[in-house]
Formats: C-alpha cells, structure tokens, sequence
C-alpha cells in the first residue's frame, strides 16, 4: 500500500497528467493513449512467451487429456474415457506409489541433512567458500551427477561396493536390486540438492533476530533447549516453504531415473514422469498421457494446499 | 503459489546478503566438545559434496582395463587420455573399440556447440525480454498492470513439467523438432521467476535518479536502457548466471525435441554415450571424461561466480 502512495507522489508522469488536466479533456485522453503504447511496447515480448508457452500449453495440455492423440492424426475428443482408464491402470497406480515412496525418501532425508548442514554453519563458519563447496553438486546437471553415482555404486566395479566388501558387508546392487533402486535414486538426489536446500534454510536462520537468543541466554536456557524452543519454531515458517518447494520439485523426478534405471529393474523404479513420458514417446499416446499430467497436476495442486493449511506457511511467530 | 507470500514489495531488501545478525553473536575463546564434533560431521560432508567430481577425474583419466582390474585404485591405476580423445572423436574406430569404447563414436564438439548456443539464446532473451516486462510493472503506470502482473505470477504454480508435452506439441508443428531453435523457444521470451526477480530490483531503484534523467530530457526507453538497465547490471547478472546454467544442466524438454546432432546438446548426448556403451562393459573412462567436459563449464563458471551465486539464495524470491 506505501508503495502506491509513493509511486504517485514522486511518479514524474503524475505531475504530467496534473499539466494536462489542466489543459482539458481531448488532450488528456490522447495522452493517455500514448502511455498505453509504452507499457505494451515493453511487455510484447514477455508477454507473448507466456501467452504461448505458458497459458496456450496449460489450456492445451487440460484440452488434450479429453482426447485421443497419437501426434499423426488430428486429436480427437473422447470425454472422460482416458480418466475413467486411469482410474483401471494398475501401472499408474503402481508409478504413482513409487513416486510418493520416492518423494518421502528423498525429502526427508534431504529436509534432515540440509537442516543439520544449515545449522552447523551458522554455529561454525559464515564462510562463502565453505558455501560455495556444499552447492557445488548443485551446479552440474541431473544427468552428470546420475552418472557419476551410477559409476561409484555399479555393483562389480563401484568403489562403493569395493568399500562394502573389504569392510565384509558384501555388494549391494545399489541400482539393480528392486529395493534398493529407489531409495539410491532418492540418495543421488539428495547429494545434488542438500547443499541448495541448506543454504535456503542457512539464509533463513540469519534472518532470526539476535535479541531473542540473549533473552534465552540470560534466563539461563541450554543451547538444546533454545534449539527446540527458539529456532525451531522460529524456522518453521521457512522450513515450510522450504519443504513445499522442494516437493513439488521432488515429484517431478525424471532425469536420474531416465539415465540411471529407465525404470528397471522390473518397474520398481517407474515414476510418474516416466511412465508418462513413455506412453507418448514410446507409445504416442498424447491424450492418456495428458490425463496423468493433469492427475499430477492436481496432486501437487492438493499437497500445496494441505501443507500451506497445516505449516500456516504464511505466518511467522515473529509477527 | 509459494513465492509470493514471502516476498513483500514493499521491503526494500531485494540484496541477496544475508542480515548479519549473526555476527555479532559472542565467540567463545575454547572450542568445546560439541564444536569439535560439528566440524569432523562438516569435514565429512564436504568429503561426500567432492568426492565424486574426483572419482570423475580419477576415471576419466584411466584405461578402462586397470578400471576393471583396480577399481578402488584412489589414483589413476593406468594413467591414460584416451577416455577424452574417445570423447572428442580422435580416435580411430580400431583403436576406441580395442580400449572398451564403442564402435559409433560421438563427436562432443558439435553438442558443446549445440548446448552453447541454447543457453546463450535462453539467457540472452530471457534477460532482455523480462527486464522489459519487469520494468513495465514496476515502474510504468497503465491500467490493469497489477491485474496482468497477478496473472504471470500464477505462471509460477503451473510445474514446468506440466507445459512440455502440449509445448512439443506446439513446437511440431512449428516445424522445430530436432533444431536448436525449438530447443530454446519455450524459455527464450520469460520466465515467471524472472520477472519476478527483476521487478522487485526496479521497484527499489530511487525515482529521483530516472526523473532526474527525465527533466534533462531521455525517453521513457532511453532511461530504461541508459539509466536502468546499468543500476540492475548486478541482479541481472546473477539471474543470467542461473538462467544459463539452467538451460545448460536441462535434460528432459532437449531430450523430447533433439534427435540427430543437428540439435543434440550435451546433456541429452551423455544419455546415449551410456546407452551405446559395448555390451560387453560400459566404457567408464570415457563415460566419465564425456561427463566431466559436460560439467566442466558450469564448475568453471561457479569458480568465476561462486560469491555471487552463493549469496543469491535467500528469500529474497526463491527458485
């Protein structure tokens, strides 16, 4: 609301407009039509991108989930039949758990260590370099850092599994064994986000106010205490937000499966990205897969809305 | 959707510092024992953070045979370059197939070009068109502005995921499939985010500085491009640096629309390098010396930036 207010005060164009009014009504309208110019001149661009590459594919995508479409032939409209297949897909079902058993794997794994990394630093180091070292694995691609992980856990020859039986645990088939594909995929993961996620949750902890930790102090608080009745509560706004954005980005886990498993061994690591991407590149059938882009759609759409009602995201005990 | 609660515009704090609040927190002059145990827990992250860009060297720079006869070597077990010279196609068929390599080889010089040229046209075009777009919101005065700027915001809730299948759609029948073009349309106009980022900056340039520029005679563009557009060279620089190393790390939309090395970027090109290795091994030296030129220029980068990245990450509008 203050924003407004200054804006008009100091807007050099306001004292224009004063100029014209005084001159009368024709001359305002014209300069009116000229500021339009303007702003448009400036937004065309944007504005063009997002209403062909944002909101066109959103009505698209909604649109082409009522129709059959095989990218050949014109798409056609089917009603409801590719929700009420959905519905009857075991595979979907199948792909949507293990993405759910993938998303609470790597998130909290991810939520625990960024927090304890976070933590450390504010107590140790405010050092940039040791920021820049825990982000690096931030910096190269999904696809880099699959490969590089699938190389240290490959099951013969991985150093992981050479470490593992020279310790007499023995290998593990970190990626090719049904139970242990998910929860690896969901570890690379987490080595390639923690360092990220950290530092968000390092930014909101300098943010806290000191006056409150002396307060504690000197009331004679341990530092355990102060962590669970302080800066817990205290981050919680942050680490709700946190947690909404890196579940939504969780769930749309592609890359690494796609260079790592391509979904193997036997389906155990078909998330929904990849089932989807598979039934219209690998099958081209566009229209089902619009309707399970729509279903996750609204599955994000429902977590969003839980975990903002339940965080209370938006308020902070500060206030 | 979980942006926008806590970027207030009315803040004027769009500087990626952190608060330094938590310098003045009292050092304690002896370590205690809690202290002592928090840095060996951080001397062992960052040992997990590295280890595998070295693990990448270590394999890029061994014969494949001593891979697969030493695998735990910490060293080089056989030093060699002919994993990069599989990589940049100089070796002979021959040669390549006699040191594990795969009889097709891949020329990484044509998907460094590739990915080179998607992520200049990404970040150059984002930048532009978006600070324009930016500046139309923040500073320019039409009506409807703050209805059109909701708009784009809900541009953020969409997951990008969502858009790709009706965008390839899109860009088919554009006639871009397997172009570099195609590749870079859907983000070269805006982003959301971006606008986002760079409207909170222009929001806080002081208005006296533009009317100071508009008494003395500039245009409306002439200020944005001369007076502006200077003032924001820091923010548009780090959101150049993100934007780039986005569009140089991204897999899954290159993987849908590049098919041949007409268009083929690095990312997408590692997932064949796997996918060709010879049945009878995967070919590590190479994989990794593939995957480290990949990475290379995105390490490079952060080394440059590192400070600048680093102290981007905030809540001053998260990503």
């Amino acid at each position: 609301m203050s924003t407004t207010t200054r804006q008009i005060v100091l807007d050099p164009d306001a004292a224009r407009n004063r100029r014209a009014r005084e001159r009368g009504p024709v001359t305002r309208r014209s300069a009116r039509r000229r500021g339009l110019l303007l702003p448009l001149a400036f937004l065309a661009p944007a504005g063009l991108g997002y209403l062909v590459f944002y909101l066109w594919p959103t009505v698209r995508g909604i649109w082409l989930s009522f129709t059959s479409f095989n990218l050949l032939t014109p798409a056609e409209f089917v009603g409801l039949d590719n929700y009420r297949r959905l519905v009857q897909d075991p595979l979907f079902w199948d792909s949507l758990g293990i993405t759910v058993w993938y998303v609470v794997l790597n998130i909290g794994l991810q939520t625990v260590l960024a927090l304890i990394i976070a933590l450390m630093m504010h107590q140790l180091t405010r050092s940039t370099f040791l920021r820049g070292v825990v982000l690096s694995p931030f910096m190269v691609s999904n696809v880099v850092a699959a490969l590089v992980w699938l190389w240290i856990l490959d099951t013969q020859f991985g150093v992981a599994n050479q470490v593992l039986e020279w310790l007499g645990v023995g290998s593990i088939g970190f990626l090719t064994d049904e139970f242990w594909s998910i929860p690896t995929i969901a570890a690379i993961n987490v080595w390639r986000h923690m360092g990220y996620t950290a530092l968000l949750i390092f930014a909101g902890l300098q943010t806290l106010p000191d006056t409150v930790y002396e307060a504690a102090r000197i009331d004679g608080a341990g530092e355990t205490r102060i962590f669970f009745s302080i800066t817990m509560p205290l981050l919680r706004p942050i680490l709700a937000l946190v947690l909404i954005m890196t579940i939504i980005g969780s769930f749309q886990v592609f890359d690494t499966v796609a260079v790592t498993t391509s979904g193997g061994p036997a389906n155990s690591t078909n998330v929904l990205q990849l089932y989807i991407y598979d039934m219209a590149f690998g099958r081209f059938q566009f229209g089902y897969a619009a309707a399970m882009s729509v279903a996750l759609l609204i599955v994000l759409g429902i977590i969003t809305f839980i975990q903002f009602k339940l965080t209370r995201a938006n308020k902070t005990d500060l206030d | 959707m979980s942006t926008i609660p806590t970027v207030d515009p009315a803040t004027p704090a769009p500087t990626p510092t952190p608060a330094p609040a938590a310098a003045a927190r009292p050092r304690r002059p002896r370590p205690t024992p809690g202290k002592v145990l928090a840095w060996v827990a951080m001397a062992l992250i960052v040992l997990v953070t590295l280890f595998p860009f070295y693990w990448m060297l270590r394999t890029a720079l061994s014969t494949n045979a001593s891979l697969y006869e030493d695998p735990a070597a910490v060293l080089p077990p056989e030093f060699s370059t002919g994993g990069f010279a599989r990589v940049f196609g100089a070796q002979s068929q021959e040669e390549a197939l006699a040191e594990g390599g795969a009889a097709t080889s891949l020329v990484f010089w044509r998907y460094i070009v590739n990915s080179l040229i998607v992520a200049t046209l990404v970040t150059v075009g984002q930048l532009l068109f978006c600070a324009m777009a930016a500046y139309a919101f923040a500073r320019l005065r039409w009506p409807g502005r703050d209805l059109v700027f909701g708009i784009f915001l809900a541009g953020l809730m969409v997951p990008t995921i969502f858009t790709l299948l009706p965008n390839f759609v899109l860009i088919k029948e554009l006639g871009l499939i397997d172009n570099v073009l195609g590749i870079a349309l859907p983000t070269m106009f805006m982003t959301p985010f971006a606008i986002f980022f760079l409207r909170q900056f222009f929001l806080n340039i002081p208005r006296e500085i533009e009317e100071a520029a508009l008494l003395d005679g500039v245009s409306r563009v002439g200020i944005f491009f001369k007076v502006v557009l200077p003032m924001a060279a820091a923010p548009m620089a780090t959101l150049g640096i993100l934007t780039y190393m986005t569009a140089w790390n991204d897999y899954f939309w290159p993987l849908m629309v590049s098919y041949t090395d007409d268009s083929r970027v690095l990312t997408v090109a590692l997932g064949v390098f796997r996918a060709q290795s010879p049945q009878t091994g995967t070919d590590w030296a190479g994989l990794m010396a593939a995957t480290l030129v990949a990475a290379l220029p995105m390490v490079v980068l952060f080394a440059l930036f590192a400070k600048r990245i680093v102290n981007s990450i905030g809540f001053n509008g998260l990503k």
